[in-house]
């Protein structure tokens, strides 16, 4: 079989190269570089910095939940970031959430148990973008998931706005961001101030630390399974090299008579 | 013996009570147990079986997720993402299933190669092959109406571009696209119906699966040389020979799953499909699944919309006629010199086709696509049948046992080792 794969091999690379002119001089779309930054959940072993998903928390409480909703969690999934059950509750009954009807037929307002969802900040999409100049803040449940280059890519976001180069001209509402396609952005630059959130474990709240922080929390919302199935990968692949050991000496010893 | 009842030599009373009334285990060992195939299989030859495995998982997967899952264009996403957070092990019963998908197609793929590799689609097993493809097409559409159902922005335009394809067929087209969609968009009538359909298709496959296995056993399986066994000296008993081989093929399969669920389960999906589904919201570019990409360059390389979906069409049945296009009697590529190049290029031909599908529809890639397309259908249209006339074959082996002690490098065959193994089915 190796000659054959040797000839397939070299037949695409053959092909790669004919072609690679031709990739060359398509790149007229312009290519953002996104930098790369180091977050505890990287690699195959990542796990999440539990500090500093709860900064993340912090950032998103105070800063993010303004406009943008994450509708796909309660309040009780912050457990997973460490938060305890009292934390939760705690966290929880600073929200007023809608309820009812109640035995008199009304809705009324009660404070957010830990089974709520997270209250959104506007009551439906016409009322976020009134709110917002016409744009809609997406909902972050999933975020780091749903772009081209996941967390990368929300903290480039994050840290990426600046005064538009010479020449080019923001239209009226929108912002300048290098790392946005097309670079203009309706959202301004959410995190803009040292020191804007206040960490209540006194860690020092540069831009770059509350950006890393908020997309720590944020990548641990859209993959709160990521720990528990990197590691139940570790044990799987553990298992299956040895089942597969096994499979090779059971085929070895069966087909020794035969050749 | 009471009589009418079948001759069974289970030894267990109770076994042997049901199978000379129904007998499975007879024919189980016949099939599965004593049947001889043979002695030469590579480990291309693992890919049936895988193709069965996958097939059993997403069956397994899919039953267990349609139970979360909720049909309805306001429900369907996050129904997903309950799946993913609230339900035990959601998360991992749907990343199989997503990734399952990939992994049917990355075998189907491997297993077609090798067909085409061997020749194994040429007479006795034309039919065979045929309904091989079938089980090929009908997995497609079962892939891609599962791919609708989370509603995501691609779920949703990619569900929108290939029903349009429908409206290419002059006068009716647009009939039928209304009649897909059950409305004037894809909405939730669409979602409903690719639903029931999703879920209906993989029985459908089983039970074409089951025609392909009973063709199979009626010819036997083709092997590297491509000549047929002459004798019980060149078969082996499929167990325990091929089960311990193909029990190999399982565990490196379930291996790579394996990585790619639980270290890279959204590597093979696209971005776009966790944000939800917004007819008002047209994606950059609308990619297919991987798996398609091949058959979408093909359409999109032809300028004419009813011409491009012919081709992509066409691309699927020229593989109908593909036993009588290659009449050249020697079935494996190992035999064919120029035949051996030819389906070379035709696989790295592949590739480029499935690289050009995933480019945007713009200069060079859809020439690039144009050149792919035409040597895929040169392939099958030209290239084989000139072959089967011109092409001047290396001489082929006496017999598959005379080969396999020469490539071993093992003198003449000693009298009894042919028959031993036969001892121990």
């Amino acid at each position: 079989m190796r000659p054959l794969l040797t000839s397939v091999k070299a037949a695409t690379v053959a092909a790669a190269l004919l072609l690679a002119p031709a990739v060359a001089s398509a790149q007229e779309h312009e290519v953002i570089h996104l930098p790369d930054t180091k977050f505890s959940f990287e690699g195959p072993f990542g796990t999440f910095d539990r500090a500093s998903a709860q900064r993340g928390f912090q950032v998103y409480k105070e800063v993010c939940s303004n406009c943008h909703s994450m509708r796909q969690l309660s309040y009780r999934h912050l457990a997973g970031i460490g938060l305890s059950a009292a934390q939760i509750a705690a966290i929880a009954s600073q929200f007023q959430v809608q309820d009812g009807p109640n035995d008199n037929g009304e809705m009324f307002e009660r404070p957010a148990r830990a089974s709520d969802r997270f209250r959104r900040p506007f009551a439906n999409d016409a009322a976020a973008r009134a709110a917002n100049n016409g744009a809609l803040p997406p909902d972050l449940s999933v975020m780091v998931k749903a772009r081209e280059g996941g967390a990368d890519y929300i903290h480039a976001l994050l840290t990426g706005y600046e005064d538009p180069p010479p020449g080019v001209t923001v239209a009226e509402g929108m912002n300048y961001n290098k790392y946005f396609p097309g670079h203009q952005i309706a959202m301004a630059a959410p995190l803009n101030t040292e020191g804007q959130v206040e960490y209540v474990d006194g860690t020092k709240g540069t831009i770059d630390q509350m950006a890393t922080d908020v997309v720590t929390f944020l990548s641990w919302a859209a993959e709160p399974e990521l720990e528990q199935r990197r590691a139940m990968g570790v044990r799987m692949v553990i298992f299956l090299t040895i089942l597969g050991g096994l499979a090779y000496a059971v085929k070895r010893k069966i087909w020794a008579d035969l050749h | 013996m009471p009589e009418g009842l079948h001759e069974s030599d289970v030894k267990n009373p109770v076994l042997r009570w049901v199978d000379q009334r129904l007998p499975v285990i007879s024919m189980v060992q016949r099939e599965y147990g004593t049947f001889p195939t043979p002695r030469n299989f590579n480990y291309f030859w693992n890919f049936g079986a895988l193709a069965m495995i996958s097939l059993a998982i997403m069956i397994a997967t899919g039953v267990v997720l349609s139970m979360q899952y909720a049909a309805n264009t306001g429900l369907a996403f996050d129904s997903v993402e309950r799946i993913m957070r609230d339900v035990n092990y959601g998360w991992l019963l749907r990343y199989i299933h997503a990734n399952g998908a990939s992994m049917f197609f990355i075998v189907v793929y491997i297993h077609i190669w090798r067909n085409l590799f061997y020749g194994s689609y040429k007479t006795p097993r034309e039919l065979l092959f045929m309904i091989g493809v079938v089980i090929f097409i009908l997995m497609m559409a079962t892939a891609f109406m599962g791919y609708v159902l989370p509603w995501g922005q691609m779920s949703f335009w990619g569900a929108t571009v290939i029903t349009n394809l429908f409206s290419a067929i002059p006068v009716v087209g647009n009939s039928i696209v209304t009649w897909l969609w059950g409305g004037f968009s894809v909405d939730n009538p669409t979602l409903n119906r690719f639903f029931s359909l999703h879920f209906l298709l993989p029985f459908v496959i089983t039970g074409v699966v089951f025609l392909h296995i009973t063709a199979l056993h009626i010819t036997g399986s083709n092997n590297p040389l491509g000549i047929e066994p002459k004798g019980p000296q060149d078969t082996i008993p499929f167990h325990p020979y091929y089960t311990s081989k193909d029990s190999i093929g399982i565990v490196v399969y379930l291996l790579v799953f394996a990585l790619l669920v639980f270290f890279a389960p959204n590597m093979l999906g696209h971005p776009d499909n966790y944000i939800p589904a917004n007819p008002l919201v047209t994606p950059a570019h609308i990619v297919p699944e991987w798996y398609f990409l091949p058959f979408y360059a093909i359409l999109r390389a032809v300028p004419n919309k009813l011409g491009g979906v012919a081709m992509m069409g066409g691309a699927l049945v020229v593989l109908f006629f593909l036993p009588w296009l290659d009449s050249s009697p020697v079935r494996s590529m190992r035999f064919r010199p120029i035949g051996k190049i030819a389906f070379l290029l035709f696989t790295a031909n592949f590739f480029v086709l499935m690289w050009a599908g995933g480019k945007p529809a713009e200069q060079p890639y859809i020439l690039i696509a144009q050149i792919a397309t035409t040597y895929y259908f040169a392939y099958f249209l030209v290239i084989l049948p000139l072959l089967a006339k011109f092409e001047r074959p290396l001489t082929l082996p006496e017999s598959i046992s005379r080969a396999v002690l020469k490539h071993r490098g093992g003198g003449p065959l000693p009298a009894g080792a042919t028959a031993k193994p036969m001892e121990k089915a």
